[in-house]
């Protein structure tokens, strides 16, 4: 019903439009993707997005190198959510091999997602202040930002690719002596909270940019199947950590925020967007504060010896889903695992920004030209965690699949490999 | 006769140098004084020059959709408009090169002519960024001309009827007869008001933060400059230092013409130094104000809100000012 009214609307006005296109290089975009927008004067009447310009074969090769290879190379998925696609990928491979993690380890995991919560968000809130044309906000933002990144990297010895999940625990410990150094830079988090709340959403230029802009109703967005922050902005209350808790998370009450909890009713815009990621960053802060205060005492891993852990993960066999929220919202590993090879024998990743790539479509419509750099990231998107497939010819012609060919493509790779 | 001719010939000269070298600085201690707002440590105060000496070097490209000759010509029409402003703004404190050769109406024309060479230049390019943000200058020119109109025509008829006989629309004169002293206590808040609306204007006429629509970065990839590479930018980058000096001048010569020598009863050279000094401050100190912290300060607006800023709360500020002045007048 809602594509239709879509639809609706890109016909209507398509004799007397003239097309802009925006991408794949375009200040106003971290990463390449190319959106052509029909415009009506200054307003979007329709748009076409192709992503594509980022994929890298990852799962292809992560299926041609032995487990442990592999996880390194999800971490390389991308480089913000460097713990959350291991985070996924080892509850997969957990999963398939029946491997049990003790209990500090995935403390330890929840610590550093949490973290990476924070300092996500962080860098969203300032691409977003600079995608409006305010770059104070985005300067000031980021320098706040650096505080995790230093505990980050005080914790764990990395700014980024934390290499802390390893199938069957965690490779390094948070030592009882530096836990000061985070309940520090939590305190720090918690005295600016209320000053980035009045940065952001009591400034009337942030808000005249923002409110109404990028609107996703919650019925579209459950339609279209929007995950993570962009879901909860609409009021839609989905949440991995709410839903089925995982790791750490089941010994707390994670509630999913939307702007709700700010005492407003949700629009789905990009205000309210902005309100749910600070929301989040409070939020994880009182995560990781619980999980420093309830920090079980205990190995790090169950299979401690890593040639011990490739013996028991080449004689495993079976398949297994890792969920986990990332800042971005949900991230899924699949992994399938047969006896006597080393590698997975599938792995399949679909990452947030897959599932709300159809949102930016009722996002963008019927808003102006220069709404589109902050709608576009709004979803906060990351595409080359999300880029799975380019098609070219040998020659280097592009092709593009329809849906029907891909669901016949799909459900005969599915026969395939269910033999 | 061809003394004083070569003798003008000269001052033109240092005065194109000078107000382009002002420019630039005003320009470095923007940049600087609004990074070290913002919490970074912000470019050497020579930038400028640097950024001016790097785009001459650079190859001039001209895309293959653009109508060359137009393309080509609009940064210098841009460029001559402003140096030509030049001499009809009193600088320094002292009368401008080309007093009685033109007067504040010149100036209000003067003024539009870089944004016209933009928009001509942006239809030029033959880019769709360009075109967008073309017509987007079109649409603020509108928006900010009638106020600015408005707010310098206010202060030469009130001159005008308060000193029948002078020639009231000159900058000189202007200058020399500050309106402060001459209105009652209505013509005050009215003058007040309309200081208030050129201010909020300066930003919009030098397309700065909030309303540096037409060029947006993040939406349409620099707009107008989009396509604009090497001299024909450097040319653009000067006319805009220079334009920022004019704003600051103009500003100053309708609202603070005050010197400092007179008060502090130093006369001649040392008077002059002093008052030039004065002048530097006070252009600086209307830039910091009308630009540097208003771009720190502000979101981009959308060409809808800003035309909708200038139409309704400027133009009424101003208006309102203007009928103050009126009634100051009359009663």
């Amino acid at each position: 019903m809602n594509n239709d009214s879509i639809n609706l609307k890109v016909g209507q006005c398509a004799a007397t439009t003239y097309s802009v296109p925006v991408g794949p290089v375009h200040p106003a975009l971290k990463e390449p993707i190319r959106f052509t927008f029909n415009l009506d004067g200054e307003r979007i009447v329709g748009v076409d997005i192709k992503p594509g310009f980022a994929h890298r074969g990852i799962e292809y090769m992560g299926m041609r190198r032995n487990l442990i290879q592999a996880l390194y190379l999800s971490e390389r998925i991308c480089g913000i959510c460097s713990i959350s696609h291991p985070l996924a990928f080892t509850q997969a491979v957990e999963n398939a091999a029946g491997i049990e993690v003790p209990p500090r380890a995935q403390y330890i995991r929840t610590i550093i997602g949490e973290l990476e919560r924070v300092h996500s968000h962080l860098l969203w809130a300032g691409v977003g202040a600079h995608e409006l044309g305010f770059d104070t906000l985005l300067h000031l933002t980021w320098n706040v930002r650096e505080k995790s990144m230093d505990l980050l990297e005080e914790l764990t010895g990395n700014r980024v690719d934390y290499a802390i999940p390893i199938f069957s625990g965690v490779r390094r410990d948070v030592p009882a002596e530096k836990a000061h150094l985070a309940y520090e830079a939590l305190d720090y988090y918690k005295g600016l909270l209320q000053q980035m709340i009045d940065a952001f959403l009591h400034d009337k230029s942030v808000e005249m940019r923002t409110r109404n802009v990028g609107a996703l109703s919650y019925d579209l967005a459950v339609d279209l199947c929007a995950v993570g922050p962009t879901a909860r902005a609409s009021g839609v209350k989905k949440d991995v950590r709410q839903d089925m808790p995982y790791l750490a998370y089941a010994d707390m009450e994670v509630k999913a925020i939307t702007p709700e909890d700010f005492g407003t009713e949700p629009h789905g815009d990009v205000y309210d967007n902005i309100i749910v990621r600070l929301l989040e960053v409070k939020q994880s802060i009182e995560i990781i504060e619980f999980c420093l205060e309830n920090l079980p005492s205990g190995e790090l891993m169950s299979i401690p010896k890593v040639p011990a852990l490739l013996a028991t993960l080449k004689k495993a066999s079976g398949e297994g889903l890792g969920r986990h929220e990332a800042p971005r919202g949900e991230v899924i590993h699949y992994v399938r695992l047969e006896e006597g090879i080393e590698e997975p024998a599938v792995w399949k990743v679909k990452a947030p920004t897959y599932s709300n790539l159809m949102a930016w479509v009722p996002k963008f419509l019927g808003d102006e030209i220069a709404d589109v750099p902050i709608i576009a990231a709004s979803i906060d998107p990351c595409m080359c965690c999300m880029d799975r497939v380019h098609m070219v010819d040998t020659v280097g012609n592009e092709t593009t699949r329809m849906k029907e060919e891909l669901v016949r493509l799909s459900r005969e790779k599915t026969r395939r490999i269910c033999g | 006769m061809s003394a004083t001719l070569l003798n003008a010939v000269w001052q033109g000269i240092i005065i194109l140098v000078g107000g382009t070298f002002l420019g630039m600085v005003y320009k470095g201690l923007d940049r600087k004084l609004a990074a070290q707002m913002q919490g970074r440590i912000g470019p050497p105060l020579r930038q400028p020059f640097f950024d001016v000496v790097k785009l001459m070097v650079k190859e001039n490209i001209v895309p293959d959709h653009a109508v060359a000759w137009l393309y080509n010509l609009m940064p210098l029409v841009s460029l001559a408009a402003v140096g030509t402003l030049l001499f009809y703004v009193p600088l320094g404190g002292f009368e401008p090169l080309l007093h009685g050769y033109g007067d504040l109406i010149l100036v209000l024309y003067l003024l539009a002519v870089p944004s016209i060479a933009m928009v001509l230049g942006g239809f030029a390019a033959g880019s769709p960024f360009a075109s967008v943000g073309a017509q987007r200058e079109l649409v603020m020119m509108m928006a900010y001309e009638f106020p600015l109109a408005i707010t310098l025509l206010s202060l030469g008829w009130y001159l005008s009827a308060a000193m029948p006989g002078v020639h009231v629309f000159s900058l000189s004169v202007l200058a020399a007869n500050p309106l402060w002293g001459l209105v009652g206590p209505l013509g005050f808040i009215g003058l007040l008001l309309l200081f208030c609306a050129l201010m909020i204007v300066t930003p919009a006429e030098l397309a700065k933060i909030p309303f540096d629509i037409p060029e947006a970065e993040t939406e349409i990839a620099g707009g107008i400059l989009a396509e604009y590479s090497g001299r024909n930018m450097a040319m653009f980058y000067l006319a805009d230092a220079i334009k920022m000096v004019v704003m600051g001048s103009l500003t100053v010569a309708l609202f603070f013409p005050y010197g400092l020598s007179g008060l502090l009863g130093v006369a001649g050279a040392w008077g002059s130094v002093i008052d030039v000094i004065f002048y530097l401050v006070k252009v600086f100190v209307v830039i910091f104000f009308a630009v540097i912290v208003v771009r720190v300060a502000f979101a981009r607006l959308k060409i809808g809100q800003a035309v909708r800023l200038f139409w309704l709360p400027i133009t009424g500020i101003s208006l309102l000012g203007m009928l103050l002045l009126t009634l100051d007048r009359i009663v």
